[in-house]
């Protein structure tokens, strides 16, 4: 069982998506288990062929358990359990996300709630998305199962949250810092970019700020890594974590993996596919592990600043508000320039404020010349 | 199609867009982000819903003049009006 939030303790196995005497590929989606972060995909992390499952659908197990063994091509003797909290990069765009049923929220919580497996349940919605009546009409089914008689998902989630922000502020001594960014230059590039762009390739200006702070960060490794036991273990990899809301409420904050090497329209792509796989539950378990940095904007809610709580084992969290239109002083001169304004959490244990003001001005810098992110 | 088939079209997509709204209580001349907790991600979706449908690509300068669903089902009802032979939109 994969560990996906720094307090998950155990999850359900939902169902199996390979059978024994399958060949497995690194990246192939073997089951799907239900964790308070919602129903996840598990990736194999070695090729082989899927030889013992050990976990049936139904069970609940602690994180850690094994759910098979994997035989790994060419070798003879039986491989040792699968370990599948194993991080591992995952593939990454649209074209890379498992085809599988549409599943609304208010529907996957009434599953939840009323014990249907909803593989069994046919969509009647917009390309068959599973709708709540659909569930509902399923259970009402002859045979259909019994309530679980545990708290629903949503309940778990914010159990969850309550966990891990608990540890943050107790365990991590946080210090905060914020900048207002002029914004006039990326703006204008971006609606210069989106007015030749049809519909479906437009940038949001989110993903100008997840490049900057993906390549800022090649400047402030300190921040990008994650604290194991009593120290610092830096990641080469920058894997920026994403705050999505939840349409039932609670968050997730899954990766976007190797965002400074991605282009804008990869990172569009690859954050527009997680935005939706997100919320329709149909997230990857690497997805929800691997992250070295989180970005979190509240933006769309109007909110101007936000101060955010660092999720461990990471050591920093960036935040963006609103953009809004302000007085600006340019050349002596007093103009309305659109600004954001950007904060920065940071693991005081592991870095300065000194740094973390070099990273948010290095973050500026970038957004000053978004043709070059 | 006519004004009330773009009306149904517009809220079918809203609804896969917020499942979990009632847009029966949806007020037409109120900006739909004001009602439904939908973010960018989601009113990009909902123009990409509508080019995908109805093949009317909505500019990104004109976001603002389709905020509500009267001014949306309008935009919309006038493009299809105005589409050529080649079943684009002309305007």
């Amino acid at each position: 069982m994969p560990l996906l939030g720094a307090d998950m303790t155990a999850g359900r196995l939902v169902a199996w998506h390979k059978q024994p005497g399958d060949v497995v590929q690194r990246g192939d989606i073997i089951a799907e288990v239900d964790t308070d972060k919602g129903a996840i995909d598990v990736e194999v992390f070695t090729a082989g062929v899927l030889e013992q499952i050990l976990v049936q659908p139904g069970e609940k197990v602690p994180v850690g358990t094994p759910l098979a063994i994997i035989r790994e091509t060419a070798e003879a003797p039986p491989a040792p359990p699968a370990a599948p909290a194993a991080p591992a990069p995952a593939p990454t765009g649209p074209g890379a996300a498992e085809v599988r049923a549409r599943v609304s929220p208010a529907a996957r919580k009434a599953a939840a709630a009323l014990g249907v497996d909803l593989a069994t349940v046919r969509g009647a919605g917009p390309d068959g998305t599973i709708r709540r009546a659909d569930v509902e009409r399923a259970a009402a089914a002859p045979g259909a199962a019994a309530p679980p008689g545990e708290p629903d998902r949503q309940a778990r989630m914010r159990q969850a949250i309550s966990a891990a922000v608990t540890r943050s502020k107790r365990e991590i001594p946080h210090y905060y810092l914020s900048t207002t960014i002029d914004l006039h230059r990326a703006t204008a590039w971006l609606a210069e970019q989106n007015a030749t762009r049809p519909v479906g390739d437009r940038l949001l200006a989110g993903v100008l700020f997840v490049k900057a702070v993906a390549l800022a960060l090649r400047h402030a490794p300190e921040l990008n890594a994650r604290w194991e036991g009593d120290q610092v273990v830096p990641s080469e990899a920058i894997h920026v974590g994403v705050a999505i809301s939840l349409r039932d409420g609670g968050l997730v904050a899954p990766a976007l993996h190797h965002a400074d090497r991605q282009t804008l329209d990869e990172l569009m792509a690859t954050f527009r596919d997680l935005v939706n796989r997100a919320r329709a539950g149909a997230l990857r378990s690497s997805e929800l592990s691997d992250g070295t940095i989180t970005v979190t904007s509240l933006g769309d809610q109007g909110v101007e600043t936000t101060f955010a709580v660092i999720y461990p084992p990471q050591v920093a969290i960036v935040g963006f508000g609103k953009v809004v239109e302000r007085p600006w002083s340019v050349d002596g001169r007093v103009e309305s320039r659109p600004v954001v304004t950007a904060t920065l959490s940071a693991d005081h244990r592991v870095s300065d404020g000194h740094r973390g003001a070099l990273f948010l001005a290095a973050v500026d810098a970038l957004l000053q010349e978004p043709s070059r992110l | 199609m006519t004004r009330e088939e773009v009306r149904q079209a517009v809220l079918r997509i809203l609804g896969s867009i917020a499942p979990e709204a009632d847009l029966t209580r949806l007020d037409p001349d109120v900006p739909f982000r004001d009602q439904l907790d939908i973010d960018s991600m989601d009113v990009l979706n909902f123009f990409v819903a509508l080019d995908k449908d109805l093949h009317v690509d909505v500019a990104e300068a004109d976001y603002a003049k389709v905020s509500t669903l009267n001014a949306c089902v309008e935009h919309v009802t006038a493009a299809l009006a105005g589409r050529g032979r080649n079943g684009r939109p002309r305007a």
